[in-house]
């Protein structure tokens, strides 16, 4: 889930709000040109925005295992997969720009701190074995919210997620394979990943964002069609489709309170630290000003590439017009 | 060592250690084009590499990923060309650039190779390097013939590294030697197609090659200082864990 706590707009009371929430019951896609309210728009901007900035800025703590995978088909495979996360953020911003903004002005409000981008990206990639966690858990934990968007109401997003899907699939089961490697290796390999997943568990159970409870933006987005499932439903299903791979693969989850609940037929878990995630929300996460400052730094330093492909184009269009 | 090997050891070094390089990139790039077209290259060189290593794996006793993780600096036989540092942006396209004008008519002339194996590897790679110079080419003369400073940050990335051109063309005896026997072009005729290349790719971006001294060694293993530091990181995880499979 790469789009937290996302602002939501008010519904209208008119005829034309009326109608438009009919098309939406009735399962009718909503596209660039229809009439759409006003906060219907801002809150899709905001929440694709969001996980367009996160696709961006999750190329960081991935790119930092790049130049040091262990095999070279890990190197390639993982240069693969951070060049899809870029790709989906390219989708991303044009079904935004469908909305009417720009990808520059979505870039600036990044660069300036204004838009949020998912927590998860503030936690830092220590060992290799954290990147079979970002693709097992933090991918895994994104399909959980990003399969049902491919219903979602409003169709640029929904077609973008439709190929975003069936990229991060194929993440998951990478990151997967890495930690499976990593747990049929020698002593120290089981070590590394144990740790790995130590760090990143809790972590990822925030991605889902606050409980239901706290959640005040959901109910709109949901009636909209935006939002399809609840936070604490999606991190339920997370917990019971990983606490077996984690068996599986023989990893110890770091929850003391964790047990399967017969009559549920559900595990029951332990409550995340929400303190931490309200702290990497505001900017005081381990990485937050390491991920801004490198986003800009790529921006500023590559502010002469940009105004010299400019400056070319227009010396062209000189040269056309005077032909 | 036997000259095939020397070759496909270069070859397969060429691409590991550029592809080490545009690696860098990723999140980095100027814009987010440029971070997809960066990884993009260094994909497709990376699964270069494994192929040429895997071509000679047998003969040298070693998997590729020994190969690519267990050498030091002075085993590795890249041209100097590759290993040269980001400096910026102008620096990555204009090697990338240099390295694509060699590389291009390298695999054109590979592909009719008389060792079978070499001719396949060459037919696919070279429609990925198609790809590559096209891009690389392009963007050298929109920033060349761009601003004033695209044109200086070009110009100075240029002055910086032609002299390194003369290793990607530089020849030995065991080029001659695969040479009488058809493995692999002659060298004047690669030569010939770089200098075409380059003369009118600069004209066109109003960029100068300079005069001056010319630098070789990476194809013997005499390497700038660049290449220790990179390797360090590269192969930093596999020679930690020496007996880990990943």
């Amino acid at each position: 889930m790469y789009a937290q706590m996302v602002e939501s707009g008010q519904a209208g009371t008119t005829d034309q709000d009326r109608a438009f929430q009919d098309k939406i019951d009735r399962n009718v896609r909503i596209e660039p040109r229809d009439w759409m309210p006003e906060g219907y728009r801002k809150t899709l901007l905001r929440q694709i925005g969001q996980h367009a900035h996160s696709e961006i800025v999750g190329q960081l703590p991935e790119g930092n295992w790049i130049t040091r995978a262990p095999s070279l088909q890990r190197k390639a495979i993982l240069l693969a997969k951070v060049q899809d996360e870029a790709g989906h953020g390219l989708y991303l911003y044009c079904a935004a720009e469908t909305l009417g903004k720009s990808r520059d002005e979505m870039t600036r409000e990044l660069l300036a701190g204004k838009a949020k981008y998912s927590s998860i990206f503030n936690y830092p990639t220590l060992t290799w074995a954290d990147i079979g966690m970002v693709g097992w858990l933090v991918d895994g934990a994104a399909i959980m919210n990003q399969v049902p968007l491919q219903r979602c109401s409003y169709g640029p997003y929904s077609r973008a997620m439709i190929r975003i899907c069936k990229e991060e699939s194929f993440h998951q089961r990478q990151g997967f394979d890495i930690v499976r490697t990593l747990m049929e290796g020698t002593e120290d390999q089981k070590k590394m990943a144990q740790d790995a997943f130590n760090r990143w568990w809790w972590p990822a159970i925030m991605m889902f964002g606050p409980p239901d409870g706290d959640s005040v933006h959901s109910e709109q987005s949901m009636k909209w069609g935006i939002k399809l499932n609840s936070n604490d439903e999606l991190r339920q299903k997370f917990v019971d489709q990983t606490v077996p791979q984690a068996e599986w693969l023989g990893l110890n989850v770091p929850d003391a309170d964790l047990k399967w609940n017969e009559e549920r037929q559900s595990y029951d878990f332990g409550t995340p630290d929400w303190d931490e995630f309200f702290a990497v929300i505001k900017g005081n996460g381990i990485c937050n000003r390491e991920r801004l400052d490198a986003r800009n730094k790529a921006w500023d330093d590559g502010a002469w590439f940009r105004d010299g492909l400019m400056a070319h184009a227009e010396k062209n269009t000189h040269k056309i017009a005077a032909e | 060592m036997t000259p095939f090997a020397t070759f496909c050891l270069r070859m397969g070094d060429n691409a590991l250690i550029l592809g080490q390089r545009t690696g860098e990139w990723c999140g980095h790039a100027p814009v987010l084009e440029e971070d997809i077209a960066f990884a993009n290259m260094g994909l497709d060189l990376i699964g270069q590499t494994q192929q040429w290593f895997g071509m000679i794996a047998e003969e040298l006793g070693q998997s590729p990923d020994k190969l690519a993780f267990f050498r030091g600096e002075r085993e590795y036989l890249n041209t100097l060309l590759v290993e040269q540092p980001n400096t910026d942006f102008a620096h990555a396209l204009m090697r990338q650039y240099l390295f694509d004008a060699w590389h291009l008519p390298m695999l054109e002339g590979l592909v009719t190779s008389s060792n079978q194996q070499i001719a396949e590897l060459a037919a696919k790679a070279v429609k990925e390097v198609r790809y590559h110079i096209d891009r690389s080419r392009d963007l050298i003369i929109r920033l060349g013939d761009g601003s004033d400073e695209s044109h200086r940050r070009m110009q100075d990335a240029l002055d910086w590294l032609w002299p390194f051109t003369a290793d990607l063309l530089a020849r030995d005896d065991a080029d001659a030697a695969l040479v009488a026997e058809g493995v692999i072009p002659e060298g004047e005729r690669i030569a010939t197609r770089f200098a075409q290349e380059t003369a009118e790719t600069f004209a066109k971006a109003t960029l100068t090659a300079p005069e001056g001294p010319r630098r070789t060694g990476g194809r013997t293993g005499n390497h700038s200082e660049h290449m220790g530091y990179l390797l360090a990181v590269m192969q930093s995880v596999p020679r930690a864990h020496p007996d880990a499979r990943w």
